[in-house]
């Protein structure tokens, strides 16, 4: 059987920005009745891509066909308007309208100009009955979960008898039901004829639902690939280009339970909880430990860990750091504990964009220092060297605007602000979310070296076998409550989603 | 389920409450003025506030658009100075007729805007910044046509000064206030049934989205400035039919007395959420608070802008609650 | 040469100089300063003096806006701190005794003032344009309370110092702004109040969770510009002899906010400049200098500023000058910056 045309195919695609070749060369094809999933770290070239197929960006060279015809989109409307439709990462919709706005603004029924509300809101829920979902059309996108949200977005696409389908990262924010139901959505759309684009850091679903793949690294196209013929290792090796050893060595690493469970417990909460946050729990914290806290997304374990810290202050309970019982109401009062807390979303909490590397690493200090003892220039160019060499932060210069690093060394900059407070209890939210596989390695194995110094760790993530890795101890979330605090012997993956599942009192 | 039932079960949409507050501060403000002095309980009072205030409830209108797509319009005041000064200009050293004179400055008006809308769009500058630059310019353009205030002699504008529109009994209203009625009539039809009316609001949501969702956020922005300015420009000229003057020093001071309306009626100043008639209760309220102090008489004029201040420190709380509590 | 233009201080500082140059040649001795009586005269001592109230209060605002914020009502502490000193000196003796507790009258409800504005926003966490319009509203109202609706004048040779009097031959009003721009200066850049400011108007929440106490900065800076302005109060009346609650500082809040942007100082907060905000306040007060040099008529001051000030906002926007560039480099492929996909409301 000849092969099918494809709908989209993209040409030797160069696009270059001041100092940074984004793409050099690239080709990429996506065919009707398909599942694509474009591969790659951050910073291969995967995001110019698809911001070159949707008329963000324009090309410097290379030619871009849609169903035979070449086109070079100005914007992403023409875009829309010739079929190729996208949902971002960021749910791109306006929280402020109704759901059945969201999916039909720009195209809804008119008459005269004037927009029929009826027929608009009837429309939308059958776009959405499509992807089986069943919502109140006519309540604010904003009271809708993220998860929902996304659903809409896609609803939105298909509004426009969308050909081409680009999902950025769909699942970052869903929980595991979620993510299947979208799924579904997406093999069904593809069942339909709809070209997909597939773009995700999670290796599992992009086994579960692609048909094809393509690779890139540093800007250049390293292949395309048919599921059926690459293993998930293999196509880890061609994403980052070296063998995955080095991760297995952790696990031996580090100081062993029984070490940390002898050490002085550094940490002592009672019954902190917070309305709204997490249910009142109690944890004890060991110097030199490491304590995972795993659980599905919205189970609360960001909430437990601003409580720890202070970022939340809780309603009651007390704390105690070395045996002494204090309140941590205000993020200064952790860090006045030698407590420090990187937030998982580290443009809004973390970063301050328009400041250079150097001051946004020793931002921390000088806030405990107060304004009256100001850090000597000499003495924060020596910080910010130090670091940048101990963490590897590229580029190299300190005088960098922190805004133009890529996700994974922005992340080091966060830690090294950290770190240089040296803290007795680092908690840890997502630290290796959205980052390249080269960084998340360095960044775990960070953690085992910190807590061999005597630093305790608590440790959220997503990826159960990171958590399972490091940890010492892991406490099991649901439902903003917890449920199991296990010592990590022999524990599985599979036993920690079943108690996240089932809710096993401790 | 008995009306009583609903009533007691009703629970207003959380973005309902700022509105709904002004409302019941409303009637509150209107019962005490009629307990407190007897003339005050006529109707000709409500309708008095109307005639009084309708140049002011036009530019508010205007204003309502641009805070609806979060951005903000200083010039308003100083184009509606503008507008009296040239149609004095043209109607009374030039003997105009009334009708090109109105259309001239309804044009300058909104050219104004979809300037200042251009600065906004094309250049990136702020809103705050860009109808600041506008209002110099405007107030500017003013003293240079003329330094005085001076009265219009028209026979057309004597005519529709003067009209007054019965409505039984003793009640009347002017034609400024129909003209503002229009307006907000218009305004609120837009808002809810044009998809321009919708991309202002989408704009106010989120900007970056509206763009990416397709929408012509551009061409809107552009146009809520433009609109905002013809807005300005008509009420300049109700202004000239309620003093049947020019003066270049009308309007001072006006667009807060404005964005106080339109905060006042429960649109939020980050955009995306209000409504029209949000800001007509917002209007009223500016207006019966005018009424109490001078039908009280005892009280100096400086009273009104303290308790303008006063009123407008409640609503912001009651809104930041209401806000807090939705997140 | 681009090195330079990309200074930020270079475009301000150029219309400036055009603005002088300009004045230069329409008048030649524009520049002349004399020497009478052991006093300095001449515009350019002139633009210092009758700026002084201007700079001192962008000065204050500028810390503001480098926290995201902004105070609107500096024109109506402007109105009080002139109605409640000149309150004061009317009803008391006159003498140095009389104007110093005038003074400190007059300062101290400047300082309310600022922690009632601080209070808005740092603890209910109100918008700083909607919490400080409030006052802006409400201030003129009670500067007139203050001065029963009546414009207070007063006859005090003490008083008066601080608006026209002079020391060491150069004129009181001048040595306080600059005083308070060096202190102001070393302040912020000798300790770690710059960085700290830069970073909860880059981040406040990320501010918040590193440690920083951005309530008690946020305070900080309302009362810092409220105090500025109450000194600038000061200034206006001393020079007319009079309170007036209706027209001190009218408009002043604007003239102040400009300053801060054109010297390069941007409304989203961050980083900012003392330095540009003090230039950007002398090319406004040359602007009223130079109408009066070049024999403009008064009516068109308003027109000349907006226009003058156009120009350096636009040539301070980057999406201006990436248009400008590309109307004269090579046809380059229509896309938009490659870092963000701004709409820029």
């Amino acid at each position: 059987m000849p092969e099918p045309q494809p709908m989209v195919r993209m040409s030797g695609i160069r696009k270059e920005f001041p100092g940074v070749l984004a793409l050099d060369g690239v080709d990429f094809r996506m065919f009707p009745g398909e599942v694509h999933a474009l591969m790659g770290e951050n910073g291969a070239g995967k995001s110019t891509l698809i911001k070159v197929l949707t008329g963000v960006y324009g090309v410097d060279a290379g030619t871009i066909e849609l169903n035979g015809d070449q086109v070079a989109f100005s914007g992403p409307g023409e875009a829309q308007s010739a079929g190729v439709s996208t949902v971002y990462q960021e749910v791109n919709l306006c929280p402020n309208l109704s759901v059945a706005e969201n999916v039909c603004l720009g195209r809804e029924p008119r008459r005269f100009g004037r927009i029929q509300w009826a027929p608009m809101r009837r429309r939308a829920e059958e776009l959405l009955a499509r992807l089986d979902v069943h919502v109140d059309v006519s309540a604010e996108l904003s009271t809708c979960s993220i998860a929902v949200q996304q659903l809409v977005a896609i609803a939105r696409a298909l509004d426009v008898d969308a050909r081409v389908l680009v999902l950025d990262e769909p699942t970052s924010s869903l929980d595991a039901g979620e993510v299947e139901q979208l799924l579904k959505v997406v093999r069904s759309l593809r069942d339909q004829g709809m070209a997909i684009l597939f773009v995700s850091h999670f290796i599992d679903q992009v086994f579960a639902v692609a048909d094809r793949m393509t690779v890139l690294r540093n800007g250049k196209l390293i292949g395309e690939y048919r599921t059926a013929e690459i293993t998930p290792v293999e196509l880890v090796t061609r994403m980052i280009g070296k063998e995955l050893a080095v991760l297995e060595d952790l696990e031996d690493s580090g100081p062993s339970r029984a070490e940390v469970a002898g050490a002085p417990v550094l940490l002592s909460a009672e019954d902190l909880g917070r309305k709204g946050g997490v249910a009142p729990f109690s944890l004890d914290i060991h110097a030199g430990e490491v304590v995972g806290l795993a659980g599905l997304l919205g189970s609360g374990r960001t909430e437990l860990a601003r409580l720890l810290f202070g970022a939340d202050h809780s309603d009651n309970g007390t704390v105690r750091v070395d045996g002494e019982a204090t309140t941590l109401r205000t993020p200064r009062a952790g860090l006045d504990h030698r407590i420090a807390f990187l937030s998982e979303n580290r443009k809004a909490e973390g970063l301050v964009e328009e400041l250079t590397v150097r001051e946004n690493i020793v931002l921390a200090l000088q806030a405990s220092r107060g304004w009256a003892r100001p850090l000597s220039r000499r003495r924060q160019d020596e910080i910010a060297d130090k670091y940048i060499k101990a963490l590897d932060i590229r580029p190299a210069n300190p005088e960098a605007l922190v805004g133009n690093l890529s996700g994974g060394n922005q992340q080091k900059v966060l830690l090294a602000r950290w770190l240089i407070i040296e803290p007795r209890l680092l908690i840890l939210d997502e630290p290796t979310r959205g980052i390249d596989i080269g960084a998340k390695t360095e960044i775990q194995r960070l953690v085992t070296q910190l807590s061999g110094e005597g630093m305790a760790v608590v440790y959220i993530s997503a990826e159960l076998e990171e958590v399972l890795r490091l940890s010492h101890r892991v406490v099991v979330l649901r439902d903003r409550k917890v449920v199991a605090v296990r010592d990590n012997q022999a524990l599985t993956a599979d036993d920690i989603m079943a108690t996240m599942a089932e809710g096993v009192q401790a | 389920m008995t009306t009583l039932a609903r009533v007691k079960g009703y629970r207003p949409q959380q973005r309902h409450v700022p509105i709904l507050a002004t409302l019941a501060l409303l009637i509150a403000a209107y019962v005490f003025g009629a307990v407190q002095y007897e003339a005050f309980g006529s109707g000709q009072v409500i309708l008095d506030l109307f005639i009084n205030n309708a140049f002011l409830l036009v530019v508010a209108v205007g204003m309502t658009f641009v805070i609806l797509t979060g951005g903000i319009d200083l010039s308003v005041g100083s184009v509606v100075a503008l507008s009296t000064v040239i149609s004095g200009d043209l109607m009374q050293k030039h003997g105009w007729p009334a009708y090109a004179a109105i259309a001239v400055v309804l044009v300058v008006g909104a050219l104004l805007g979809a300037g200042m809308g251009a600065l906004i769009h094309f250049f990136e500058i702020q809103p705050f910044i860009a109808t600041l630059i506008g209002m110099f310019f405007a107030r500017g353009l003013c003293y240079t046509i003329s330094t005085e205030a001076y009265s219009i002699d028209n026979a057309t504008i004597a005519t529709l000064a003067q009209t007054q529109i019965p409505l039984g009994g003793e009640l009347h209203i002017s034609i400024s206030v129909v003209v503002a009625l229009v307006v907000v009539a218009a305004a609120a039809y837009v808002l809810v049934f044009t998809r321009f009316g919708r991309t202002v609001y989408s704009i106010g949501g989120n900007a970056q989205s509206a763009m990416l969702m397709g929408l012509k956020t551009g061409r809107t922005k552009i146009a809520v400035y433009t609109v905002s300015g013809f807005c300005s420009a008509l009420g300049g000229l109700l202004l000239v039919l309620y003093k049947s003057s020019g003066d270049p020093l009308n309007g001072v001071g006006l667009e807060l007395t404005a964005i106080a309306a339109v905060v006042i009626g429960g649109t939020i100043l980050t955009g995306g959420s209000g409504y029209v008639l949000g800001t007509v209760l917002g209007i009223m309220v500016l207006g019966i608070i005018q009424t109490l102090i001078t039908f009280d008489g005892t009280l100096n004029s400086w009273w009104t802008s303290i308790i303008t201040g006063a009123l407008l420190f409640v609503f912001i709380v009651l809104q930041r609650l209401v806000t807090r509590r939705t997140r | 040469m681009k090195a330079l233009t990309k200074q930020r201080l270079f475009w301000p500082v150029v219309a400036l100089l055009v603005l002088l140059l300009g004045d230069l040649i329409a008048s030649p001795s524009f520049f002349k300063i004399e020497l009478r009586d052991g006093h300095l005269y001449g515009n350019l001592v002139d633009i210092l003096k009758n700026g002084a109230p201007l700079i001192l209060i962008a000065i204050g605002m500028t810390l503001v806006i480098a926290t995201r914020g902004i105070d609107l009502s500096v024109g109506a502490v402007v109105a009080i701190s002139g109605a409640l000193a000149c309150l004061w000196i009317s009803d008391n003796p006159d003498g140095v005794g009389t104007t110093l507790i005038a003074f400190g009258l007059a300062l101290g409800l400047s300082l309310l003032l600022g922690v009632w504005n601080g209070w808005l926003v740092a603890a209910l966490g109100i918008q700083p344009i909607i919490a400080t319009l409030i006052l802006m509203v409400a201030g003129r109202g009670i500067a007139q309370l203050i001065s029963d609706g009546q414009i207070i004048t007063v006859n005090s040779h003490s008083f008066e110092w601080i608006g026209s009097g002079y020391l060491f031959t150069l004129p009181g009003a001048i040595l306080i702004s600059l005083a308070v721009f060096v202190l102001a200066s070393v302040l912020v850049r000798r300790s770690a109040l710059g960085l700290l400011v830069e970073a909860v108007g880059g981040n406040p929440e990320a501010s918040r969770l590193a440690g920083l106490r951005s309530a008690r900065l946020t305070w900080l800076v309302y009362v810092f510009c409220a105090l500025c302005a109450g000194i600038a109060g000061l200034m206006i009346s001393a020079n007319v002899h009079s309170a007036d609650a209706n027209h001190a500082g009218l408009f002043i809040e604007l003239d102040a906010i400009l300053a801060v942007v054109v010297g390069g100082t941007q409304l989203t907060g961050g980083r900012f400049s003392l330095g540009g905000s003090v230039i950007g306040a002398l090319l406004i007060q040359t602007l009223t200098t130079t109408v009066n040099a070049l024999g403009i008529p008064p009516e068109s001051i308003m027109l000349f500023k907006a226009i003058v000030v156009l120009v350096v906002c636009l040539l301070l926007s980057p999406a201006f000058r990436r248009k400008f560039r590309r109307r004269h480099a090579q046809p380059v492929t229509p896309a938009p910056s490659p870092e963000k996909v701004e709409v820029g409301v």
